[in-house]
């Protein structure tokens, strides 16, 4: 039985469903084996095909947490928002934090996730001071940046496939305040957008830019950028607490709901929103907004979507974006979830990471198939043609060429994957 | 603060509520047979908020031990205000049918031995004259039914049981709570195909909390297996035998 699928919905795969259940365990004897975190992962890099899934979900537990230091020891399959539950009252924050909470620790790990505040604290990995990785054969490997090195860098961003992450100590990052010091600027053009980039990412935490995927034009590349800082002092009416979702998408949505109408509406009116230029907010709405809807992902339908999400080099950004933010304009696909953002020059610690020096865009398309494929394709070329790498944890359809050339480090890699596990994602982009 | 003993702690159900109690701050007693795995919950309980969490292993069929245990328990908590039973096997009904001896093994870790543990924390509670006896049955003890009969009436002997002990306890002060949780994903129904009235076990977690809080007397868990079990019951025999539950 499948009941694991991936955050996107496509592709639909036929699986067998397990689950570890306690740390202390050795690991069921199926071939090939897939650790499954929450997810949250959009395409196929979550995914074993005719093979078998090892939820985590039941590795829940926290193991040691110093409340001086602020590391947390804790089981793989936790979430980060199990984690902020426990760390926010004591004055300690996620180094690093993905757009949803919703995702495991584990899972944060395997695909060595990023943040706004990535041009300031890199990826998630660089923050893990050490982790457990079971393999199929019962060895148990503590892995640090110093011990078993060479087996943390292939299993930071490593995507499951170096066997199963059973728990992981985080160093944490101090804060006085839950509250968020927000300042948010409209911008008209990609090179508005370079420099606003430029300009802020010394003085401001957490940066990140939406887009209006649907302009044309003079108006290509126009969008709203935000910037944050953890507030110094505490906020009255802002508490440390974890938000839970607001609303549920009971079930699919028709798929007719978001169209090219609808979405350029959305856009037009998001972008001339009146907003208030400085406030203070709850750190739940500028880390997690679509979190407030649990299952957010059922707008889309029962065909399910596609996310794209590539990084190209800086100097070769704004030629490189533009020509991105063309083609989906005039395909008219392309949703009201765009995003830019700079991503900095501290490397990542994983053989397969993708965060590295440049620009990052990322946005959803609904599925329509063939054509939402071409255009898929489309922008994957365009990526590779500028020397840029599309993200493994949102994609479903990137090449074996466009895999290789984005990842040198594949082949060493795969020196160190469990002979036992393999994915949908790896089958796919390997060839194999 | 109260102080809680589980008898069962590593059950899913059962762990998912002693993380209700440590986030409370509580004082909690854990009993399970598997001491790396009280380990393990153990200390996510420490973190999670617990005033104090002390664990003693014990296979809870060996009925002989069962005074020690109470002794180390009092040890541990010094005053007793839930004791929440929780373990249990599903056991294999064909198994059972070709073979007295695992139908015995069934009735005796699901009712036989929690009944020799009532027997000693009750009369430890009615001196007390103080406290709450919560312990899971289960809804497939309400009417028997081929697929599962001997855990049923293991479950319903159970529920009969806690039934008289809480008419006895009442002057005493001493609460006595029936759980009846309806289909629960733990590692205990991990081979069943899920479906719609699946629950996760933190669900039934919150109920029992809740129920021992009101001092319910029965509960079901979630609500509609009440309604469910009472169709049920509602069926007459001659047609209900007819049907393959
Ligand atoms: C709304 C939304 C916003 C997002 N925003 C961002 C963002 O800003 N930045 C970003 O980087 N990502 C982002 N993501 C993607 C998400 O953070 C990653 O896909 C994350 O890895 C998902 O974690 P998960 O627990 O759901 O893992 P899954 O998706 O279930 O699995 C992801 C990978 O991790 C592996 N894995 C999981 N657990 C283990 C384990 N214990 N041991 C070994 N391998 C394991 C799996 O095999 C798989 O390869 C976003 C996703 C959503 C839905
Ligand atoms: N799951 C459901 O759908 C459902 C529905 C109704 C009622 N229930 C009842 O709920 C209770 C909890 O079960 P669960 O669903 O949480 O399943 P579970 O996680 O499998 O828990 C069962 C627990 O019982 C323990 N146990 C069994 N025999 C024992 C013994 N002799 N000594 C000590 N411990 C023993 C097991 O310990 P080990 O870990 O050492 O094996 C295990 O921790 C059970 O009474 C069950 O009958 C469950």
């Amino acid at each position: 039985m499948n009941i694991h699928q991936s955050w996107g919905n496509v592709p639909q795969v036929e699986q067998t469903c397990l689950e570890q259940l306690w740390r202390s365990q050795t690991l069921p004897a199926a071939a090939t084996l897939l650790p499954f975190g929450q997810g949250r992962s959009y395409g196929d890099v979550c995914l074993n095909d005719k093979g078998y899934s090892l939820a985590t979900g039941r590795l829940n537990r926290f193991i040691h947490f110093d409340r001086e230091q602020g590391i947390l020891s804790a089981e793989a399959g936790v979430t980060l928002a199990e984690i902020l539950e426990l760390i926010l009252p004591a004055g300690w924050f996620l180094p690093v934090s993905p757009g949803t909470k919703f995702v495991s620790l584990g899972g944060a790990l395997a695909n060595d996730v990023h943040g706004k505040n990535h041009h300031k604290a890199g990826s998630f990995g660089r923050h893990v001071r050490a982790f457990e990785l079971l393999r199929s054969n019962g060895q148990k490997l503590i892995c640090t940046q110093e011990e078993n090195s060479d087996w943390f860098s292939a299993t930071v961003g490593g995507l499951g496939l170096t066997g199963l992450v059973t728990q992981a100590e985080l160093q944490l990052k101090k804060i006085d305040s839950p509250a968020i010091v927000q300042k948010t600027r409209r911008f008209e053009n990609l090179a508005e957008f370079l420099r606003l980039s430029e300009e802020t990412e010394a003085d401001w935490e957490y940066t990140v830019a939406w887009v209006d995927c649907m302009a044309k034009g003079k108006q290509l590349g126009r969008g709203i950028f935000s910037m944050g800082n953890h507030a110094t002092a505490a906020t009255p009416g802002i508490k440390p607490e974890v938000l839970q979702p607001k609303f549920s998408m009971p079930f699919n949505a028709p798929s007719w709901l978001l169209n090219q109408y609808s979405v350029k509406l959305f856009n037009q009116l998001y972008y001339h929103l009146p907003r208030k230029h400085d406030s203070q907010v709850h750190y739940e709405p500028f880390f997690y907004p679509l979190d407030k809807i649990a299952n957010w992902n059922r707008l889309y339908g029962k065909r399910g979507f596609y996310q794209f999400q590539c990084v190209v080099p800086l100097d070769k950004a704004e030629a490189a974006i533009s020509e991105m933010l063309q083609h989906i304009s005039k395909s008219g696909q392309g949703s009201f979830l765009s995003v830019l953002k700079r991503l900095g020059n501290i490397a990542s610690p994983g053989m397969l990471s993708f965060p590295r020096d440049g620009i990052t865009l990322a946005l959803d398309f609904a599925n329509r198939g063939e054509s939402t494929r071409h255009l898929l394709a489309d922008l994957n070329e365009i990526t590779d043609r500028h020397g840029g790498a599309i993200y493994p944890a949102k994609d479903a359809t990137m090449t074996t060429a466009l895999f290789v050339n984005a990842y040198p480090g594949w082949q060493k890699f795969s020196e160190y994957m469990d002979p036992h596990f393999s994915s949908s994602f790896w089958r796919r982009v390997t060839g194999e | 603060m109260q102080s809680i003993v589980i008898l069962g702690a590593t059950s899913a159900i059962a762990e998912q509520t002693a993380r209700i109690y440590a986030t409370r701050g509580d004082a909690l007693c854990l009993v399970a047979r598997d001491d790396a795995k009280l380990e393990i919950i153990k200390s996510d309980l420490e973190i999670r908020g617990a005033s104090k969490v002390t664990k003693l292993s014990y296979d809870l069929n060996h009925t002989h031990l069962h005074q020690a245990l109470l002794d180390d328990v009092i040890k541990a908590l010094a005053r007793i205000d839930i004791v929440l039973v929780a373990y249990g096997t599903l056991g294999d009904q064909k198994k059972c049918e070709q073979d007295f001896d695992e139908t015995l093994q069934e009735l005796q870790t699901n009712c036989l031995g929690v009944i020799s543990l009532l027997t000693l924390f009750s009369n430890y509670l009615e001196k007390q004259k103080a406290g709450c006896i919560a312990a899971i049955s289960s809804p497939a003890g309400d009417r028997g039914r081929q697929s599962n009969y001997v855990y049923g009436s293991a479950k319903g002997a159970l529920s009969i049981y806690l039934q008289g002990m809480r008419n006895r306890l009442y002057n005493s002060s001493v609460h006595v709570l029936t759980i009846k949780p309806g289909f629960v994903n733990t590692p205990m129904t991990k081979d069943f195909k899920k479906g719609l009235l699946w629950v996760e076990p933190d669900v039934i977690a919150r109920g029992i909390v809740k129920a021992i809080d009101r001092r319910k007397d029965i509960v079901y868990l979630p609500f509609f297996w009440r309604y469910i079990m009472l169709v049920i019951k509602l069926i007459p025999e001659s047609i209900f035998k007819r049907l393959s539950l």
